[in-house]
């Protein structure tokens, strides 16, 4: 480990578990903010750099306000140049600081992904364990908005896929107020995605709401006939779709994978060891997908267990168009989860 | 002239024969089967590491490509660590697990030789950006060849270094050669101290065989950066003398472009201007090979009767260890 890294403040783990009497209305996109503002405050070596997060306030209008309160030096608006402010970023951590790097969304993060990969990802072990690069990632991903077929993907599995890295994703009001600064004390690379149609999402959480683990699934319902499997924009999906299944005699649990990797393995078997069927459901394209290395892990882990073959719901193999007809085709749809999960527990009748 | 007392322009001489030597003999360890993968040698570069590593500071960082043998050497990582990494030892400055292509020194802030041409500038930016933000005044030196130039990150990483001022002394290996392709075969504009100016960052044309020049450069160029005046950039104006790696047939240049370089060797012309300064002595050469031959089987022998790593420990390091985590 770098001299120059140490760790910052240990986050407690417990706060967002334990409700508090008082609560406050928030949305998604505010939760977030709130947390950069939070890791600003409590730690003078963070900062927030990328395309438009200051005077802007955020393509995403996540950090608004932000750059009036604390300046353009930790509020730091970059060029278009994503491999360089990455890159800047993964320096900068290895220098002390503890970077939140914004990319505004995972299509555009493809040109920084030499910088994610073949550095970020790589520097600790190529260099025999003497560097640790304490750089958080944040990324808008997914579709629902028309934005067509260069703002509209969900490439999650792409960074799942590369050791040295963290990758996690936040589907709740709690996980976006508080997945950020456990991220921030994490010594090693972590990549937090964002699902554009969740920004909105409005509701009560603890008035102190703090840091979150980032390291398992969180069961959102319990259910024993079936197991549906989603993160980020998908677990809101799978949770209409569990109300509709109760009322068609289903009773399913919905897990909310939150880490993409390391995937919680434990929470995933020990689910579905006991509801004996699995419905994985995954804005990305099926070929390859996190879905397809999910449902690889059940077979492996828990195939004697199982009353039926995992399925998959995810997007068509196509680049997500903008006709909202069209798009809407494209991706998981609550009918289909349904659909998918009803005839596995009670047959094609 | 040359403006060194004599116990400079030896220690130069030494820098300089020792990373030719150790060059050579990476080559032979190469054939002998002890160094696999791919292997850079700088032999007629010579004069830029020690130049550069000689005008810095201890503090200062240092990023390098993957030719950056004589880059480790001359920042002062002892030859048997590097000669052990290029085994694939334990013992190595990366434990063995980077190779030729990836030796690091955290304790000397040296992060790297880095295989992926022009990737380690946007880290250099990032290290300089961290030093800006702490107000330490310090140096991130960043190293890249010619070939570099042409990659996106090298346009996106010198803007922004240049945009917020950032503590970054640029220096360009041009070894007139991206792999084998000329440079007049891949820039429209081969001036490439003009095109850093472009983008508002002051560009010295140095002639990178002469360790003194470089040295000088090296010094005019971080001292402003150190001062807080932005980024500089030097390009350093050289040529390798063998080929870019030990796979490669030498089909883009002719014998006669190599022998005319080779009259430019950093090392006997170095040599000649010591001695007509009167700061090196007729028998100082002999002296300093004598010196380096010794060294260098000593590394050797080092790197010989290093370990290989467990292959239990495969995995470790991906992530930091849990016990370190907050």
């Amino acid at each position: 480990m770098s001299m120059e890294t140490t760790t910052a403040i240990a986050p407690t783990n417990d706060s967002a578990v334990t409700p508090a009497a008082a609560t406050i209305h928030t949305t998604f996109r505010d939760a977030i903010k709130s947390a950069i503002r939070d890791a600003m405050l409590r730690d003078p070596r963070v900062f927030l750099m990328g395309e438009d997060v200051g005077l802007y306030g955020g393509s995403y209008a996540c950090s608004k306000g932000l750059y009036a309160e604390l300046g353009p030096e930790r509020i730091r608006d970059a060029p278009l140049s994503e491999s360089a402010f990455v890159g800047a970023g993964i320096g900068a951590a290895i220098g002390g600081m503890r970077p939140i790097v914004e990319i505004m969304t995972v299509n555009f993060s493809l040109l920084a992904l030499d910088q994610i990969l073949n550095s970020a990802a790589t520097l600790r072990h190529m260099s025999g364990g003497q560097i640790n690069v304490p750089l958080v990632i944040r990324m808008t991903t997914g579709a629902g908005r028309q934005l067509a077929a260069q703002h509209s993907h969900s490439l999650e599995n792409f960074y799942a896929h590369i050791p040295g890295l963290k990758v996690i994703a936040p589907a709740t009001l709690e996980d976006a107020r508080g997945m950020l600064w456990t991220a921030l004390c994490d010594p090693d690379p972590v990549v937090i995605f964002e699902h554009a149609m969740l920004y909105n999402l409005e509701g009560e959480i603890a008035a102190d709401a703090g840091a979150v683990p980032i390291d398992r699934a969180a069961v959102r319902r319990a259910g024993n006939d079936v197991t549906l499997i989603a993160y980020g924009g998908t677990v809101g999906k799978a949770l209409d779709a569990a109300g509709q299944l109760a009322t068609l005699g289903v009773d399913a649990e919905v897990i909310d994978l939150r880490t993409l990797r390391p995937l919680d393995d434990a929470t995933i078997l020990g689910s579905v060891s006991r509801t004996r069927r699995a419905v994985v459901v995954d804005e990305g394209w099926r070929s390859g997908s996190l879905a397809a290395e999910i449902s690889a892990r059940i077979t492996e882990g828990c195939f004697y267990d199982l009353d039926a073959p995992v399925a998959r719901i995810c997007s068509a193999e196509v680049p997500i168009p903008y006709p909202r007809h069209l798009e809407q085709a494209a991706l998981p749809q609550v009918p289909a989860i349904v659909d998918v999960a009803r005839k596995m527990v009670k047959g094609d009748g | 002239m040359i403006p060194y007392d004599s116990e400079t322009a030896r220690a130069r001489l030494f820098e300089m024969v020792r990373i030719r030597r150790f060059e050579e003999k990476c080559a032979e360890l190469y054939s002998a089967g002890k160094i696999r993968g791919f292997l850079h040698l700088y032999v007629g570069e010579e004069a830029i590491a020690a130049g550069v590593m000689a005008a810095l500071e201890a503090d200062d960082a240092v990023v390098s490509t993957y030719r950056e043998h004589g880059h480790a050497l001359a920042r002062g990582i002892p030859s048997g660590v590097v000669m052990a990494e290029m085994f694939g030892k334990r013992e190595g400055c990366s434990g063995g697990r980077g190779g030729s292509m990836h030796l690091f020194d955290v304790s000397r802030r040296f992060y790297g030789g880095n295989a992926i041409v022009a990737g380690g500038l946007p880290l250099a930016v990032g290290l300089a950006l961290a030093d800006a933000m702490q107000k330490r005044p310090r140096v991130t030196a960043c190293f890249f060849g010619d070939g570099a130039t042409a990659e996106g990150e090298y346009h996106e990483s010198m803007n922004l270094a240049a945009l917020w001022k950032l503590p970054v002394l640029f220096l360009c290996e041009n070894n007139h050669y991206a792999m084998g392709t000329a440079l007049d075969r891949y820039q429209a504009e081969t001036d490439l101290a003009r095109r850093a100016e472009s983008y508002r960052v002051p560009a010295e044309r140095v002639d990178g065989m002469d360790v003194v020049a470089v040295e000088e450069a090296v010094r005019r160029g971080a001292a402003r950066v150190r001062n807080g005046e932005g980024p500089y950039f030097l390009e350093l104006v050289t040529y390798r003398f063998r080929a870019h790696s030990m796979f490669d047939p030498e089909l883009y240049r002719n014998r006669q472009e190599v022998e005319h370089w080779k009259l430019k060797d950093p090392i006997p012309g170095f040599v000649l201007r010591g001695i007509e300064s009167g700061v090196l002595a007729d028998g100082d050469v002999a002296a300093v090979e004598r010196e380096v031959e010794a060294e260098l089987a000593d590394a050797i022998r080092f790197a010989d009767a290093g370990t290989l790593e467990d292959v239990a420990e495969l995995t470790r390091d991906v992530l930091s260890p849990q016990e370190s985590r907050a």
